[in-house]
């Protein structure tokens, strides 16, 4: 139970510690970040005194009250209110990101999944088959790939296959002239403009549980109690998933959790190459924008839900691995 | 005042050390590669003036000219040799891992290492910090600060890189010298009366080189990753010559659309192959750490 309490303990004062972040970042930035967006602002109409205070709230007055503007947006954060977006003025932050997770969080998450489950098994198998084909070629090949800047690999991705063959589709998550809802038709499209972005994430994150997978499970390949099941004769597939490869999942079950929890960040650099209307192409718009409350509500939110994930994977280590309660 | 000396001195310890993990990772055979392959870089970036054809700035081609005997693959949207350019963004790309690979890795040894060795509140402070930086999802962090540095130049992105990129490397050097705190000769030197920094830095570090090694190489290679990321988003410093952005160049000419595919092709490759070259010279670094991976031991 301590160590539960604990963990808790732990994710309180790091969520604390990002906000605090998330505040303190615009206001320790040379120059007046607050000043520029409402000057940027003033160019699409008159600015409100409330639009001024918000915008003041979230990054800061030159010459104002730091506890004050600190317990402003606390305040603010409280009630997630996110202020009003300058690049896609006078949408709200909030509206803005709540229509983009969707995307992102169906995409990039199954991906995920995908990706963890598939490389974990070449691991066990590269580490299985050590020294054989089977071993070299996830391994050479999988570091490679992980090498590869990944918006690269995106970008001729849709070259080729995109822009060359006319095989798929190069901009958006569906065709213009597709009214989204839920019928066949939507679902085979979305899945279409899915696939180039999908295939992209999955080959390059595939590299990263492959050789954790397999190195991990080298080590467990090499302890005694494999052995000894080896030696009483259990089938070699049985010592390879039941003795060896549970013990050597652990921390790339971590890992996971981690990656699980960087969904909501999304591809940030491949939703760009993509055009695909998630979280990270509309940090990108953000970015590119000036758009300072958009941009960090969003950075709130990667890591919110980062430290979310955290915990939960801390609580299922607590969980499985009763030595790490001590 | 010394006499010159006549006869061969043998080597420092330091430098024999050395010699001997790079003989041990010349005996690797994806590490050799690995060598090679990052010497031929080195050599291009060092060479880059007299080796590229034209200055790598000079747009007094044609625009968007496809691969020709005087331009191998092609002048960019602004008539600009891509080849030539190609040759000197090696500078950029080996500027940034080094230099951000190597103050991360410094950064990550003082704390990692102290870490590991005090104990009480100030470990649990440093706990701390070393893990908020970890959960912090790097990217975005990088390029929200870049945003508002926006017009910084190389330095700043070495500067955001390394400082969002050591918290990795202090959490294996710290686990690493915990291990190490305990053991017989950390003890003798403490009751000999050495002071802490000296304890730390001269008799704990030696023993951790090849796991510094590999966590600099590794940092490195994140660190060309990521510079050329944001250099691709716009981030960086548009108007220097890198591979970073001549992509993000190439995808604002809409390259995509013009079929200048060499432009869009060679950077990326170029930033694949260094990469690559890293990890493989890091498979070598991890042999001398944990000899179960070495090459040719079957681990059971």
């Amino acid at each position: 139970m301590r160590y539960f309490l604990q963990r808790g303990g732990w994710f309180a004062l790091t969520l604390w510690a990002a906000i605090t972040l998330n505040f303190l970042l615009p206001r320790m930035m040379p120059g007046s970040p607050a000043d520029a967006a409402i000057a940027k602002l003033s160019q699409n109409g008159p600015v409100t005194e409330e639009t001024r205070r918000a915008v003041e709230a979230q990054l800061g007055v030159p010459d104002g009250s730091l506890i004050q503007q600190y317990v402003d947006y606390l305040r603010q954060i409280l009630s997630l209110d996110f202020g009003v977006s300058y690049a896609f003025y006078p949408e709200p932050v909030s509206g803005l990101v709540a229509q983009a997770l969707p995307y992102t969080l169906v995409l990039v998450g199954l991906v995920t999944i995908a990706s963890f489950v598939i490389g974990t098994l070449l691991g066990v198998l590269a580490a299985w088959r050590r020294g054989t084909w089977m071993d070299a070629l996830p391994t050479v090949g999988g570091s490679f790939l992980t090498t590869f800047p990944y918006f690269w690999t995106s970008l001729l991705l849709l070259f080729f296959l995109g822009y060359v063959a006319h095989l798929f589709p190069t901009f958006g998550a569906f065709s213009a002239t597709t009214q989204p809802g839920l019928d066949w038709g939507t679902v085979v499209d979305a899945v279409y403009h899915a696939a180039l972005p999908a295939t992209t994430m999955l080959i390059t994150s595939l590299g990263g549980w492959v050789l954790g997978m397999r190195n991990a499970m080298i080590t467990t390949l090499g302890e005694d109690h494999v052995t000894f099941a080896e030696a009483n004769g259990i089938p070699g597939r049985t010592v390879a998933l039941k003795y060896a490869a549970r013990n050597a999942i652990l921390p790339n079950l971590t890992g996971f959790g981690m990656a699980l929890g960087g969904v909501v960040g999304g591809s940030i650099l491949v939703e760009q190459v993509f055009g695909y209307p998630g979280i990270g192409f509309l940090l990108f718009n953000a970015v590119t924008g000036q758009d300072y409350p958009l941009m960090q509500a969003i950075f709130l939110m990667i890591t919110v839900s980062v430290l979310v994930a955290n915990l939960l994977v801390d609580i299922l280590y607590g969980i499985l691995d009763p030595r790490t309660r001590r | 005042m010394s006499a010159p000396e006549t006869a061969p001195r043998p080597l420092p310890p330091a430098l024999a050390g050395l010699r001997g993990g790079l003989r041990t990772i010349w005996t690797h055979r994806k590490a050799r590669i690995g060598l090679i392959v990052l010497g031929l870089f080195v050599v291009l970036a060092v060479l880059a003036p007299w080796i590229a054809p034209y200055d790598p700035k000079d747009n007094s081609f044609g625009r968007s000219l496809a691969g020709s005997a005087q331009h191998w693959l092609g002048t960019t949207a602004a008539g600009e040799d891509v080849l030539s350019q190609l040759i000197h963004g090696a500078r950029i790309s080996l500027l940034v891992g080094f230099g951000a690979g190597g103050i991360s890795t410094i950064i990550s040894v003082v704390i990692g290492l102290c870490w590991g060795y005090v104990r009480g509140l100030p470990g649990e402070v440093i706990n701390f910090v070393v893990n908020l930086f970890l959960v912090i999802p790097g990217l975005p962090l990088m390029i929200v600060v870049a945003t508002y540095l926006s017009d910084g130049g190389i330095s700043v992105i070495i500067a955001v890189i390394a400082i969002t990129g050591w918290a990795w490397g202090a959490r294996v050097l710290r686990s690493q010298t915990a291990s190490l705190r305990g053991r017989d000769f950390v003890e003798a030197a403490r009751f000999s009366g050495e002071r802490a920094p000296r304890i730390i830095f001269r008799e704990i570090l030696p023993n951790m080189t090849s796991l510094i090694a590999g966590g600099f190489f590794g940092a490195a290679t994140a660190a060309i990753l990521a510079e050329a990321g944001l250099e691709y988003l716009g981030l960086g410093d548009s108007t220097i010559v890198s591979w970073g952005t001549m992509l993000y160049w190439a995808q604002n000419s809409n390259a995509l659309l013009t079929g200048q595919w060499a432009l869009l092709f060679a950077p990326g490759l170029c930033i694949a192959l260094l990469a690559t070259s890293l990890t493989l010279i890091n498979f070598g670094i991890d042999g001398i750490s944990n000899p179960r991976l070495r090459e040719g031991s079957t681990g059971r």
